[in-house]
């Protein structure tokens, strides 16, 4: 009986966790097969696997992480950009997440190590104020998702200093579930959505979604409840053949969403279609500034020397790396040969590795699919 | 970079607000942040920005995660905990 696990895993009220995983079972075994929904958020891949809620999630359930992690998913090119422009002596501030990414040849690790300056901060805010102290350019290589983006936007509106520039990589996630509903191969028959990024879009922004592609989506939080009954209630969708977005998280997430924060986000950035790393072309997946900030845009200020990444040989492990079919939803981390051996935390191969967003970099700290007999039970003790 | 992280606010200044994250207080920007926002509102901050007041009903629901993640672990053991301190840590670091 699957559900007894719950006791042994840290939930903030057993019973309702146990009533959940109950619920979860009985509606699964109702649909009389396989079910694969898609998540598309670190953070609830982070709380999935730290939680131990495989091991609560009935057998024919699978719970897939999609293209959630925006480190993972900014594109080798983009990686480039910031690596050639760092390589020309230009100075860089960046989130630390970026730093081991891979390029098609160098990461911005390996930049710095020959002596490119990259500055570390933990806010667009800190890449503004560093710029306004010293003399020569700054660029601000942004990444990240529209929780982040916003706080991009907000910094360009914000008055920055003429020495501060922006190269964007940001990325709009919803055009992304499209992407997953099309492939052709695709099982996913459910998308959780994730409740801080539904802070800011609403989840007005998936009814569109819902009505093309006939697909349920349900926006949850992030505390293992929140998972396990946002799970329920997508699976009841699916049972049901209701294609319908419910907002299970309704105390942070309105249908509107923030609209100051929008207001701010489509005025600075225009949605351009573009490659996510291991997924596809994007229509209107990546942010870039609109013309009206071309003096702040890094990619109009300087002349970006990609030419002068081609004298360096790629990585010889970069071609075993399924990242992109992991972010697809296609294949697991345990599905790659590289997985555990030639690629982990200390010597990520690729990106999904290298981010604590990653699927594999998750997986790889807690375990994918834990056996609460073995190390999850252990953890749980605690 | 996805997960914010609750805190309470002591006291505010224009667009910056001075906020408390169990015990740690930091500067936080209030330029994109859905509603006004007074000393004891609790916000969600993301990468040094408040994305949401967090209504005073919600605020047990949403701490509850926090201190779980903040109080059982160890963050160099736990990826989870170390965002999340990283989030508190890194904020508002130029003070």
């Amino acid at each position: 009986m699957i559900a007894n696990g719950v006791s042994e895993l840290k939930f903030r009220d057993p019973a309702r966790a146990r009533a959940l995983a109950d619920a979860l079972e009985q509606t699964v075994e109702s649909i009389g097969r396989e079910v694969a929904v898609m998540h598309v958020c670190g953070s609830h891949e982070q709380a999935i696997a730290r939680f131990g809620l495989r091991a609560v999630l009935p057998k024919r359930l699978n719970v897939i992480m999609g293209p959630g992690c925006p480190v993972c998913i900014t594109d080798v090119p983009e990686v480039d950009e910031g690596v050639a422009l760092a390589r020309q002596g230009v100075r860089l501030a960046t989130y630390g997440d970026m730093l081991k990414v891979p390029g098609s040849m160098l990461s911005l690790n390996d930049a710095q190590a020959e002596g490119a300056r990259i500055d570390i901060v933990y806010s667009v805010a800190q890449a503004v104020e560093l710029a306004r102290r010293i003399d020569e350019p700054l660029v601000f290589f942004a990444t990240g998702f529209e929780t982040t983006a916003v706080a991009t936007a907000a910094a360009v509106l914000g008055d920055p200093p003429p020495n501060f520039f922006v190269l964007s990589a940001h990325k709009y996630i919803p055009p992304a579930m499209e992407i997953v509903a099309e492939m052709p191969d695709t099982r996913v028959e459910g998308f959780l959505a994730a409740g801080h990024a539904a802070t800011i879009t609403g989840w007005g922004v998936f009814e569109a979604f819902v009505d093309r592609h006939q697909l349920p989506v349900v926006v949850a939080g992030f505390e293992p409840l929140d998972i396990l009954a946002g799970l329920v209630r997508l699976v009841e969708l699916v049972r049901d053949g209701r294609p319908a977005v419910e907002n299970m998280f309704p105390l942070c997430v309105t249908r509107a969403g923030n609209l100051r924060a929008q207001q701010q986000l489509w005025r600075v950035f225009k949605p351009i279609g573009g490659n996510w790393r291991g997924i596809a072309h994007v229509p209107n997946g990546n942010l870039r500034l609109r013309d009206e900030f071309a003096h702040l845009d890094a990619r109009r200020r300087f002349d970006i020397d990609l030419e002068s990444l081609w004298d360096f040989a790629p990585p010889a492990l970069v071609r075993d790396c399924i990242c992109g079919d992991i972010m697809a939803g296609i294949k697991s981390p345990t599905d790659c040969s590289l997985y555990g051996k030639a690629c982990g935390p200390d010597s990520p191969v690729g990106a999904c590795m290298v981010s604590s967003e990653g699927t594999c970099r998750i997986w790889h700290q807690y375990g994918g699919h834990p056996d609460l007999g073995g190390r999850r039970g252990a953890f749980c003790a605690r | 970079m996805c997960l914010g992280v609750p805190g309470k606010i002591v006291s505010v200044d224009g667009d910056i607000a001075t906020v408390d994250f169990w015990g740690v207080q930091r500067q936080v920007r209030l330029d994109v942040v859905d509603e006004p926002v007074l000393p004891g509102d609790y916000i969600l901050n993301h990468v040094g920005y408040a994305i949401r007041r967090i209504p005073a009903e919600e605020i047990g629901a949403t701490l509850a995660l926090y201190e779980e993640l903040l109080t059982h672990t160890e963050a160099d053991q736990d990826l989870m905990a170390a965002d999340v301190r990283a989030e508190i840590a890194g904020a508002g670091d130029d003070r």
